[in-house]
């Protein structure tokens, strides 16, 4: 739309009640993206903000002929797109705003309650702030108090710098009556125009009014006007009557407005916020009967509070409307999962489903990564474990323990199980099963109709860990359910550790679907302790029996070969309790004479400690308490 | 009958003055009066004002002699305000005092009354009569008239000064409560918005006590 050339700086009388508006949209002028941008200015109408408007386009372009300045009424930019939504040809429409250089947008209060305006106008508005186009807007009411105007535009609006023009005092309306005078080649006695700016017009439209009709009074000679008449001749007169006769075809529209600043001050803008809140989330299909209470209230709730727990209790819901199509796609359609209000029994229902109160079988605490002695015989699969503590799922996975009985797989499982739970602080839910309790608990479910459950007790962990795995060779069910919790673990990044006594391909009867994934992460094997790590144990085992770890009993000790940690633990209580029962300390002497031979005799004694010595010395009928003496004993050795 | 609003809604299901979550006000306002007091040119003056493009049809039940048999009904949509669908329904009782039974149900679920006086010294005593006859409906609907927003109107205050009593005489004789007054010509339309504004207001000023979700 072309620039009104009527509206000018030159002929826009400046005063104190838009002194800073004129500088603001002078210094826009001037320099435009740059100084206030956007430039909202706001007041009640007929007090020349469009005047004001048009006139930083006219400056701008006498400045910058180059630039390109867009005016519009709000109504006439609605036209437009409903024109271009209606044709088909909203692209080009958005294009001829963004190839703009100053936006002058008029009557913007007028977007109140237009939603879809709004999200244009939204666009548009981002577009040409990242373009670093200028914008100015009026209004006649400042941004926040347009009402049900998008907050995002309000924040916009009020981005730059906001400047009302407010009614100009007597001075500045003398001031307009002698401009405009001028501009119309009128001249009046003097004081006619005084008594005009006292009179009471509330806007400069209607003191021009009364101008033009002075000076039609005056051109057409009706009457001689004077400072006496002036104000008769523009129908101030005093009342007669109690009421005087509206202008028609302006009330309807005046009722309008006044209605509509009733209406502005008596709605509730927090139950506004409330309800569009209902409408959003009832679209996506939540019930809102939480929202809806709180408009039943008479005082004002803390809405963002109230808001923010709704939407906390949606977050919620989601997620366990998640963790419900995990194990059973049908029962996430279940209605429980869009009521804010019903998140509790979304709780108990996944709950229920994870086995309810039953979490999944954990691992031994006495089992702990501390206690377990690395040597070059397991110090692969130790590294394999703490690799998996620190990235679980990802590097080793599935981790495949194998090793004979007593070398410590077991140990090593529970303890990996162990560290996982510490590391993750309680968090994750780690299944620490052995096969054996796997393969029964299977089979009570089965019987007892709870299968579902007890897939999901597994499903839903966070780590998986199953021990004596060749146990399962030659079930069918068990290898069926385990193949499938596999899948499901293994495809959501969770890691699988299982244990054996033998490796995969050694397993006889084990599917081979299986074994292909056993196989697929790492397969490694403990042997049995080696020299460096008899030592180490020895001497662990040794100090916690309260015995002095000799150097020379260690050595003799772990020079001996062993199949297992058992073993040597048989080695030592054996040791220490007969050293116990001879009373004497326990060296390398006396374990070399005890293991190997010649052993020592124990001290006949009736009074030995049942809590030192062996059951099998308790035994009145096995031991021997009364040896013959020496001439008993050569008696015997003549015959 | 088609179009003419139900006039038998029980109270019970009277639709709330402002919906939040239907974003509609909807505004029952009745024009109570004597006789020929000028409701019914009230109305008319309003739907005379109306844009075309706002106007709703207005019902008027009129005799052959244009006195109101039963009762007008104008529906005024006024468009979005403030973000909400709003429409005023107003209504217009018939002021001969043997209609009580009609003006007792157009009276049933009102907003807001507009009590127009006709300013005529002779109408005095009908004024009173009708002003009473109002306080008895409202109370036979179990409401409590100090609660009900009203606004009187001093109608005809164009006719010559000696046929009619001025605004003090009338406020004495008729607004005992002193609930706002407009002194209007609804003939030209003098004061018939400004009377309609009054109300609106009392009306929205009670807004957050009758908001509702729209459970019905």
């Amino acid at each position: 739309m072309d620039l009104d050339p009527r509206y000018r700086f030159e002929n826009y009388i400046v005063g104190s009640a838009n002194r800073l508006a004129v500088s603001a949209a002078k210094a826009v002028a001037q320099s435009p993206g740059t100084a206030y941008n956007p430039l909202f200015i706001y007041s009640s109408s007929g007090l020349g903000k469009t005047h004001l408007m048009i006139a930083v386009g006219h400056l701008a372009i006498q400045l910058q002929p180059a630039l390109r300045v867009l005016y519009l009424t709000l109504d006439e930019f609605v036209e437009e797109l409903t024109a271009a939504v209606s044709a088909g040809t909203i692209e080009k429409y958005k294009q001829r705003f963004q190839d703009v250089d100053l936006m002058l947008l008029d009557d913007v209060q007028f977007l109140a309650g237009r939603r879809e305006t709004q999200s244009e106008m939204l666009r548009l508005f981002n577009a040409l702030q990242r373009a670093g186009k200028q914008i100015i807007l009026t209004s006649d009411r400042p941004p926040n108090e347009i009402s049900d105007l998008d907050e995002r535009l309000i924040t916009r609006f009020s981005g730059g710098l906001v400047v009302d023009v407010g009614l100009p005092d007597y001075e500045t309306r003398v001031a307009i009556l002698r401009s405009k005078c001028e501009e119309r080649g009128a001249a009046f006695e003097t004081g006619v125009l005084d008594e005009v700016a006292r009179m009471n017009y509330s806007n400069v439209r209607e003191l021009q009014g009364a101008l033009n009709r002075l000076i039609a009074c005056q051109t057409l000679g009706e009457a001689e006007v004077t400072v006496r008449n002036v104000r008769e001749l523009l129908g101030e007169k005093a009342d007669t009557t109690a009421v005087a006769v509206p202008a028609r075809g302006q009330e309807f529209a005046t009722f309008l407005s006044d209605l509509s600043d009733v209406v502005a001050q008596h709605i509730d803008t927090w139950r506004v916020r409330v309800v569009e809140a209902m409408t959003y989330w009832h679209q996506l299909g939540f019930g809102t009967t939480l929202l809806e209470r709180t408009l039943e209230q008479t005082d004002e709730p803390d809405v963002d509070a109230l808001l923010q727990q709704y939407e906390a209790a949606i977050a919620r819901l989601r997620v366990l409307q998640q963790e419900a199509a995990r194990f059973d796609p049908t029962l996430a359609e279940s209605d429980i999962f869009r009521d804010p209000e019903r998140v509790g029994e979304a709780e108990l229902l996944i709950a229920r489903q994870l086995g309810g109160a039953e979490p999944p079988p954990q691992p031994d605490p006495a089992y702990s990564r501390a206690a377990f002695e690395v040597g070059p015989s397991n110090q692969l699969a130790v590294h394999a474990v703490d690799t998996v503590v620190l990235e679980p799922g990802r590097k080793y996975n599935p981790l495949f323990l194998y090793g004979a009985k007593g070398v410590g797989v077991t140990h090593l499982v529970h303890a990996l199980a162990n560290e996982m739970i510490r590391v993750g602080d309680g968090a994750k839910t780690i299944a620490c099963v052995n096969a054996q309790q796997f393969i029964d608990e299977l089979i009570a479910a089965l019987q007892e109709g709870t299968i579902e459950r007890w897939r999901a007790r597994y499903r839903l962990v966070d780590a998986l860990l199953i021990d004596d795995v060749h146990l399962c060779a030659g079930t069918e069910r068990t290898q069926e359910e385990l193949f499938h919790v596999f899948n499901s673990l293994y495809s959501a990044g969770k890691q699988v550790v299982l244990a054996a006594d033998r490796a995969p391909k050694q397993i006889e009867r084990l599917e081979e679907r299986l074994r292909t994934r056993f196989e697929g992460g790492l397969v490694v094997e403990i042997q049995p302790p080696d020299h460096a790590l008899r030592e180490k144990i020895y001497a662990r085992f040794l100090a916690e029996m309260g015995q002095h770890a000799d150097r020379a009993l260690v050595d003799f000790l772990s020079a001996r070969a062993v199949a297992n940690v058992p073993e040597i633990a048989a080695t030592v209580d054996r040791l220490v309790k007969a050293a116990g029962v001879v009373g004497v300390p326990l060296n390398a002497a006396f374990a070399r004479k005890e293991l190997e031979g010649g052993g020592f005799a124990p001290v006949p004694s009736r009074a030995i400690d049942g809590r030192d010595a062996d059951a099998f010395f308790l035994d009145e009928e096995k031991v021997v308490w009364d040896w013959p003496d020496v001439a008993g004993r050569a008696i015997e050795d003549l015959r | 009958m088609t179009g003419i609003p139900c006039l038998t809604l029980a109270p019970e299901r009277r639709v709330s003055l402002v919906n939040y979550a239907t974003r509609e006000i909807t505004c029952k306002i009745v024009y109570y009066g004597p006789g020929r007091s000028g409701k019914t040119t009230n109305l008319h003056y309003i739907y005379e004002q109306v844009p075309r493009d706002r106007k709703g049809k207005m019902v008027s039940l009129a005799t052959q002699t244009d006195r109101t048999l039963f009762f007008d009904f104008l529906p005024l949509d006024l468009g979005m305000i403030s973000g909400f669908t709003t429409r005023f329904q107003l209504y217009t009782v018939p002021g001969q005092v043997y209609y009580h039974t009609t003006r007792k149900l157009v009276l049933q679920g009102a907003d807001g009354v507009v009590f127009v006086a006709d300013s005529q010294g002779r109408q005095v005593a009908e004024n009173v009569e009708s002003m009473q006859d109002l306080h008895a409906n409202l109370a036979e609907h179990g409401i409590d008239a100090r609660t009900m927003p009203l606004v009187i109107q001093y109608n005809k205050q164009d006719l010559p000064a000696e046929m009619i009593l001025g605004v003090p005489a009338l406020e004495d004789a008729l607004n005992f409560r002193g609930v706002p007054s407009f002194a209007a010509d609804a003939l030209h339309g003098a004061g018939v918005f400004e009377t309609l504004r009054g109300i609106s207001e009392l009306v929205l000023r009670r807004l957050s006590a009758t908001a509702s979700v729209g459970s019905r």
